[in-house]
């Protein structure tokens, strides 16, 4: 399996993400802390550049104990939003909130010696 | 297009030649629409569908002066140009409460706004955002519709109505359709006021980019009203068909029990053509007007088969209040046309028995709605499992190019036999 080098860890900040046009793959590349996630940069919705969208946390509503709705709020799980129609897909999953089944494609990416390295598919 | 630039000059492990990596950039309201659409060029590069685009918008409000300077009063024009001094607000048209959340907050930022670059000169700038769309999804010819405009049916002033639709009418036969001969209009009728809906009838009647008319549906007028018919007798007799472009009004009483956008809109969509085509057939007007073609827009699919079963059923125990009839409401539904966006598809079995009820190889018409948040591709039509090749080109552009009488170039009028096909992943919902 080839691998490519596309960057170092540092060039993404805490949190952040950057998309990168190799031969015959878009990767999406999302760092938290020393950890790096990748994905394919297409949605299995419509084909759409997913990994160029925006990052939201999850949305969740409150309910109190008497089953009534307190509100909305922003919970811890951040999702990347697919910029064409706004299919929203877990970022540790890779799956989306309603349907596990709908998913990112994962790519092999590590770190080594500060520099991210991508694992082309077969 | 994508900018290839070489980074890392020393790529790859193995000895194999260096790859080129280059950087994509998030997607905002500032980026190029071929960028957004990049994916979409990919397939429209590898297949060679003739595609006719029914349904997609241009952003009226955008170029609101534009449309201003037409208006024919002058007392209306100041009027208008009067709200210039509080903001950016489009002067006169009847905004609906909803209107900013199509965009889920921020997160589909075509909706929202296309801001991106476009060259000065004498390319109107809405005319490239058109052809951006259109060369990036491989459409042939792309039907405009307004967009703020489709709830100008629910302005409580109806000579507003009169005054704008007659102004954005004026603005797209100036500006933007001589532009370009793939950029087609069905043109807005102020529908509130039969009379002036006739006259602009009339007024575009030979204009070759007018290839039909169209209703907004958002509104509360019943279209078998008795001062329609010089109107449907007009549009039958220059052979254009006549659109119904249904929209949402979060104003309307019933849509006001929905505490969610995503609820209002999905029922709103649909309610207003269920209601509209309703009338149309147990009033008997396929029946009065035979050759009138009627076509059905941004609606979806779903509700047809459902509306055919529900009108046949109290027709057959009910036949005496809709005596014009001949034939059961269901029959009549099937000579109609629809537009296929937003195409249901999250339980193909159901797709597939929708597109045999409605007769979808000859009725169906592809259609996009960009640049809306809800928009559809090529590829939406391109991937259903249970169409042959012919059926698809037939939905994707040739029924269309029949119904507007359009030329099809000549390397596009291919037949199944002789098409390539090019088979992606399909899509889930």
């Amino acid at each position: 399996m080839d691998e490519i080098a596309v960057g170092r860890l540092t060039d993404i900040a805490d949190g952040d993400y950057r998309v990168f046009a190799l031969d015959k793959i878009e990767v999406g590349i999302f760092r938290t802390g020393t950890k790096v996630l990748a994905y394919e940069n297409v949605c299995p919705h419509a084909g759409g550049p997913v990994c160029q969208g925006k990052i939201f946390n999850q949305v969740e509503e409150i309910i109190t104990p008497d089953k009534k709705s307190a509100g909305l709020r922003f919970g811890k799980q951040r999702h990347i939003v697919c910029p064409w129609h706004g299919y929203e897909y877990d970022l540790a999953t890779g799956c989306h909130p309603g349907d596990p089944s709908v998913r990112l494609t994962p790519v092999k990416v590590t770190v080594r010696d500060g520099q991210i390295y991508v694992s082309l598919p077969e | 297009m994508l900018k290839k630039t070489p980074r890392h000059g020393k790529n790859g492990r193995n000895g194999h030649k260096a790859p080129r990596v280059s950087e994509l950039p998030k997607i905002t309201i500032q980026t190029d629409t071929r960028e957004i659409l990049a994916h979409a060029a990919k397939e429209a590069r590898a297949e060679d569908y003739f595609i006719v685009d029914v349904d997609a918008h241009v952003t009226e409000t955008a170029f609101w002066s534009e449309v201003v300077d037409r208006m024919d009063s002058d007392v209306y024009r100041q009027m208008a140009r009067a709200f210039k001094d509080r903001g950016p607000a489009p002067g006169l048209l009847n905004a609906t409460p909803g209107f900013l959340h199509q965009d889920v907050f921020g997160r589909i930022p075509h909706q929202q706004r296309l801001a991106e670059a476009v060259p000065g000169g004498r390319t109107h700038a809405q005319v490239t955002l058109v052809q951006r769309a259109m060369d990036s999804m491989g459409i042939d010819y792309m039907v405009v519709f307004p967009t703020p405009m489709l709830v100008l049916g629910m302005h409580p002033q109806v000579e507003m109505e009169v005054v704008i639709g007659n102004a954005f009418n004026k603005w797209l036969a100036e500006e933007i359709l001589p532009q370009d001969q793939r950029i087609k209009a069905m043109l807005y009728l102020p529908f509130n006021h039969p009379e002036e809906s006739l006259k602009a009838v009339e007024r575009y009647a030979d204009n070759p980019s007018v290839i039909g008319y169209s209703v907004t549906s958002t509104r509360f007028r019943a279209v078998n009203h008795d001062s329609y018919m010089p109107l449907y007798s007009a549009i039958q007799a220059t052979g254009k068909p006549l659109a119904f472009h249904s929209g949402f009004h979060w104003g309307d009483q019933s849509m006001q029990q929905c505490n969610r956008f995503i609820s209002m809109h999905s029922i709103s969509f649909v309610y207003y053509n269920i209601i509209h085509l309703t009338n149309w057939i147990i009033n008997g007007l396929p029946e009065r007007f035979p050759k009138l073609k009627v076509l059905w827009i941004e609606s979806g699919l779903a509700w047809v088969p459902f509306l055919m079963q529900r009108l046949d059923s109290e027709y057959m125990m009910r036949s005496s209040e809709a005596p014009l009839l001949k034939r059961r409401p269901s029959e009549y539904i099937q000579d109609m046309y629809f537009t296929s966006q937003p195409l249901e598809r999250s339980n193909i079995d159901l797709t597939e028995a929708t597109f045999k009820a409605i007769k979808a190889e000859t009725q169906l018409l592809f259609a996009s709605d960009w640049p809306h948040w809800d928009f559809d591709l090529p590829n939406s039509i391109t991937t259903l499992p249970f169409l042959d090749e012919q059926a698809k080109r037939n939905i994707l552009g040739f029924n269309a190019a029949k119904l507007f009488k359009l030329e099809v170039p000549k390397h596009k009028r291919l037949t199944a036999k002789t098409a390539k096909t090019n088979v992606r992943v399909p899509v889930t919902a």
